[in-house]
């Protein structure tokens, strides 16, 4: 089981959390023309990468905040993690 | 029954407590302190089961967890349980065991004509033998070896023992009591850092308890005790006996197992059976051993057989001798020990040693004691069926190709070591790189992933000084980066004999003309011929030769037979071990029982039972209960003698005739507050918000990006800047959760809160005609008239005192009203809406007729909304506003989403107007076509119209639009019914919505 440090909370265990995917993704802005691809790419379309990975959880059973996590795929090794709105260099 | 092998004055256990035991039938007599194990092995019982595959007699191997024979079936306290292992196992009072494997009995056995029908079992024998006829499968191979095989019978009965689980965080947790184990405790301890130390046997002290070994001028044992009794004291150190840790996962989570209650005769009131420890660990220090390989010889798995450390502990901590005519064959020192521990105890052993000129201190002092010792010996093979008799053996070539002249020697048990395996397990599950040792011939742990450290035998370290030294640094180290206190400890000085190189021999060669059965797995009846079948046909990968041979796939997982197969592989391909590589270790180390992993999460406490504030109520007056997610909530309310069917239409009727009031407390509630709450709503939503005025309440359909509906529900405008959210009862935690998601990730700069209100409010449906003169005298002050609360209106009103909120929105198509109040005035409310509704004739009604009122009325709910229909399919696209922008909207523009004969909401009605059609039937144009009949649309809700007194059904069928007024057929092969039926619309009863309005 990970143990993921909220931003918000500190170190808490995986079950206290949900994963919400890729946080690279950004959602196209709203009453914007949007291509059919462009479009795909945001709904559908993923890297499923090996590796380092900025993943989206949700600290459900605790803060209920939206933050960032750097996570490795492949062995789970988490590197930082960010609040919803902090900048990921 | 006397422990005719019991000697006097030697061991641990307390002979001032004798239990009596039965073992298949027969009493026994053993003490407090024995294992099943050593209790029958003091009573001369070496037979205690038949092997898995060929049936051949089984007696002990080990005297632990490393046990592939010793398997039975407990009973305790009117229990049962399977897969025991009986050197495992704890001796209590009016303990009963029997063998399992045997078939009819231990000692006559059917299926060990198998080990004489040889060709019937090779290796490979389950692909091979029973893949063909398949109909054979079910009728002759399963039955047969379900009842000959099988490690025992789990219990049907419910499980009255109780299970917990426990979270904890440590600083330094440490697996195993041996000499690293508690010398690293120790020093972590002194330190002042989070201690917990895990022994999965009763006794502490690991080898220490066997070894003849002086620390600090004192025996091992001694000082074992002295460190457990200290860390006991110490306010910052958890000791645990009993408790084994089988798992190493992810960030430094560790799951250990702790046995309570199996070692008693029932379990006490208010205590486990087992705990479960989840421990997250700063550090772990595995200290967990190692264990003593097998040598491989001819009919090695007889009964007397074992390996010789396990002899040594039956005599040393039980006071059992395993024979009287003990012979000892072994390729390094520690064989001589177990010799000197029985010579020490009257008993003459021989000693057989590989080796050509072997010199130690241990040898040595064996010598001096006169044990007779022959080297370059080897045992060729065990005679005797059920318990060994004599042995052949002879004398061996250096190349260890040869054998001399077979002789023959009379003995009654053969102690075995073929030097040690490090038990690597934990540090390989948590990820280490193990890397190959060739002074020991063994697999140790390599580079850590995790913080995570192998201390004494487990990391190949078998020099008791050379532990203590590492173990006492490991500690002080490790927890002097945490604590940052740095108490120096002295290390004691340590006695012990030096023991020379290991001789790396591990299986005997086949006497000329001699076909005996060489066994690597015991468990599984894996011989050394169906490795070399296996390799012959192709198999390479040793993780492949696993599986095909079943090779360390039982229940001990090859704790004694994986090294030895590695070692054969190797020798047949030519690599060396390490080329070879050892398949994965897998949690659990042993065998967890399931309830220890279920915990308290059985039954209703699975999840919790959210009951509503008028829960009560219902059940007085005869409500039949329904999950609803994880609501209870009334299905109908029973009358005298009535079913379902009729109870939910009497409810129906009475709504479409009087006035009905359902509990809809479970609904969804989320309020939504901030100025910038209509622009929230106006983007989540596909209709239009922002000039919804308050005390007004809007329906609303919420899309996912993809375009699929989510929820719906309504909404309220409260006042100015707060709105109260509506949401199905399924959907309410998705909900906020996807509220929160779009609030703090994609549009931070809007300024809403949210917040689940569900537990706050209980609510009551009030719907028929009657409602509004029922709803006028429960607010006598409030003008509820159609103008003062027209359709869609919202008012606060006064309930007999309680502030209530009245609603005026239907789900069942008649005039209707929810009221809530704040949850602890629940009942009072639901009372007296019962109370003043009386005189309407106002009843109750539950899910299933709040079901039919929908779907007669064609209104959506979750059968429809099922994460695969878009507005349109649900005749919602009324509800999608072309003029501005919200969640999921250019995914509408898709061209299946766009589609000319798009799926669409429908009604259905059976030609017959009597047979109702089971949810889920297809709908076909051809009743009779040849499969696969392609399927135009599905039935998503039936009920009993109580407005046409006859069935009627929702379906999404594709190009829904232009069928209306088709005959198709509703198939369902699950019911084998075939229906015609007439497509009709969706909406079954006041198709113009006259009825809200009214
Ligand atoms: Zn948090």
């Amino acid at each position: 089981m990970l143990y993921i440090n909220c931003p918000h909370c500190g170190m808490r265990s995986q079950n206290e959390f949900s994963y919400g995917g890729d946080a690279s993704v950004k959602r196209p802005e709203l009453n914007k023309e949007v291509s059919d691809q462009e479009w795909d790419d945001f709904v559908y379309n993923r890297k499923s990468l090996r590796g380092k990975h900025l993943e989206l959880w949700q600290h459900i059973s605790g803060c209920r905040q939206w933050i960032k996590v750097e996570r490795d795929t492949a062995t789970h090794e988490i590197f930082r993690t960010f609040k919803a709105d902090e900048e990921v260099a | 029954m006397t422990q005719a092998f019991r000697i006097k004055n030697v061991g641990l256990i307390n002979r001032d407590k004798k239990l009596s035991f039965k073992f298949n039938g027969t009493t026994y007599f053993g003490f407090e302190g024995d294992t099943l194990a050593s209790a029958l092995l003091a009573n001369g019982v070496h037979l205690v089961g038949r092997s898995f595959k060929y049936h051949r007699p089984r007696g002990f191997f080990g005297a632990g967890v490393d046990e592939p024979y010793a398997v039975v079936q407990l009973y305790r306290n009117s229990e049962t349980e399977p897969n025991i292992k009986a050197t495992e196992q704890e001796l209590f009072e009016g303990l009963e065991a029997k063998s399992v494997n045997c078939w009819p009995s231990v000692n006559f056995d059917i299926g060990a004509i198998n080990n004489f029908l040889k060709i019937f079992l090779p290796a490979g024998f389950y692909y091979k033998t029973f893949m063909w006829p398949k109909s054979f499968w079910y009728r002759i191979y399963e039955p047969f070896i379900r009842k000959a095989a099988g490690l025992g019978v789990a219990s049907t009965k419910h499980d009255k023992e109780r299970y917990e689980h426990k979270y904890e965080y440590c600083d330094l947790l440490i697996a195993g009591s041996g000499p690293s184990g508690l010398a690293s405790a120790y020093a972590a301890a002194k330190n002042g850092a989070k201690v917990i130390l895990a022994e999965d046997k009763p006794r502490f002290g690991g080898s220490l308890l066997t070894s003849d070994v002086n620390i600090g001028n004192q025996s091992g044992k001694d000082w074992a005790e002295g460190i457990i009794a200290e860390l006991k004291t110490m306010p910052n150190v958890v000791v645990k006996n009993r408790s084994q840790i089988f798992g190493y996962y992810d960030h430094n989570m560790l799951v250990m197992s702790e046995k309570v209650s199996d070692h008693l005769p029932e379990t006490k009131k208010y205590h486990p059976n087992k705990r479960l420890w989840y421990i997250r660990a700063k550090e772990v220090l595995i200290s967990s051993g190692s264990i003593e390989r097998p040598i491989v010889f001819g009919n090695n798995d007889t009964p007397g057989v074992m390996l010789s450390s396990a002899a040594k502990e039956y005599l040393k901590v039980y006071g059992v001798l395993v024979g009287r005519k003990p012979l000892v064959f072994t390729n390094n020192d520690s064989g001589y020990e177990t010799a000197i521990e029985f010579k020490k105890h009257g008993v003459d052993p021989v000693v057989l040693d590989s080796r050509k000129n072997p010199e130690s201190e241990i040898i040595d002092e064996a010598k001096n004691l006169g044990i007779n010792m022959k080297n370059s010996y080897v045992v060729v093979a065990a005679q005797g069926y059920k318990k060994v008799k004599y042995a052949d053996i002879a004398s061996i070539s250096e190349d260890k190709k040869k054998l001399g002249k077979i002789e023959s020697i009379q003995c009654d048990c053969i102690c075995v070591s073929g030097f040690w395996t490090p038990t690597i397990h934990l540090a390989s599950q948590s990820g280490n790189k193990t890397k190959f040792k060739e002074e020991i011939d063994a697999f140790v742990p390599g580079q850590s992933k995790q913080n995570e450290i192998t201390l004494g035998a487990a990391n190949g370290v078998f020099s008791l000084d050379e532990t203590l030294k590492t173990s006492f640094k490991a500690g002080s180290e490790l927890s002097k980066k945490i604590t940052e206190n740095d108490n120096e400890i002295p290390i004691p000085n340590v006695v012990e004999k030096k023991s020379s190189q290991h001789d790396r021999f591990w299986c005997v060669p086949l006497p000329k003309g001699k076909n005996y059965k060489r066994f690597l797995d015991f468990q599984n009846d894996v011989a050394v011929s169906d490795v070399e079948i296996a390799l012959r046909e192709g198999y390479r990968s040793i993780e492949h030769v696993k599986r095909y041979t079943t090779l360390g796939m039982a229940t001990d997982q090859g704790k004694t037979s994986n090294l030895n197969g590695l070692q054969l592989v190797s020798e047949i391909e030519n690599k060396v071990v390490p080329a070879v590589g050892h398949t994965t270790f897998r949690p659990p180390y042993t065998p967890v029982s399931i309830g220890a992993i279920v915990g308290r999460e059985v039954g209703k406490h699975s999840r919790p039972t959210r009951k509503s504030p008028m829960h009560e109520w219902h059940e007085k007056n005869n409500a039949v209960f329904v999950d609803a997610g994880v609501w209870l909530r009334p299905r109908y309310y029973k009358r005298g003698n009535e079913n379902l069917f009729e109870a939910s239409k009497r409810e129906a009727k009475n709504v479409r005739t009087n006035v009905g009031v359902c509990d809809v407390t479970t609904l969804g509630k989320i309020d939504v507050k901030g100025p910038d709450a209509a622009e929230l709503l106006n983007r989540v939503y596909t209709n239009s918000w922002l000039k919804l005025p308050v005390g007004k309440a809007r329906y609303g359909v919420m899309l996912r990006e993809d375009g699929i509906v989510m929820d719906d529900g309504t909404t309220t405008r409260i006042s100015e800047s707060h709105y109260h959210m509506t949401t199905t009862t399924a959907q309410a935690a998705n909900v906020l959760s996807h509220l929160e998601y779009y609030l703090q990730l994609v549009w931070p700069e809007l300024n809403v809160n949210v917040v689940s209100t569900t537990e706050q409010w209980a609510g009551a449906a009030i719907a028929g005609p009657k409602s509004r003169d029922l709803l006028q005298k429960l607010f006598p002050n409030s003008d509820v008239s159609n103008e003062g609360l027209p359709f869609m209106g919202y008012m606060e009103g006064d309930l007999f005192g309680v502030k209530a909120r009245i609603f005026r929105i239907s789900f069942s198509g008649e005039l209707a009203y929810e009221v809530n109040v704040e949850s602890d005035y629940g009942n009072f409310m639901w009372e007296k809406i019962i109370e003043v509704g009386e005189e309407f004739n106002i009843q109750p009604y539950g899910t299933e007729a709040l079901s039919t009122l929908r779907i007669e009325m064609g209104h959506v709910a979750g059968s429809e909304l099922d994460g695969r229909t878009i507005p349109y399919d649900n005749a919602l696209e009324g509800l999608v506003s072309k003029k501005k922008d919200f969640i999921g909207k250019r995914s509408l523009q898709r061209s299946a989403f766009t589609a000319e004969n798009r799926q669409r909401i429908v009604g259905v009605v059976p030609l017959d107007k009597q047979t109702s059609i089971p949810e889920g039937s297809h709908l076909v144009k051809d009743d009779k076509a040849p499969l696969p009949n392609s399927k135009l649309g599905h039935i998503s809700a039936s009920c009993w119209s109580v407005e046409h007194d006859n069935p009627f059904s929702l379906a999404i069928l594709k190009d829904g639009k232009k069928m209306i007024g088709q005959k198709l057929f509703a198939m369902s092969p699950l019911k084998n019914k075939v229906i015609p039926v007439e497509i009709v619309s969706s909406h079954y009863v006041d198709p113009k919505g006259e009825r809200v309005r009214s």
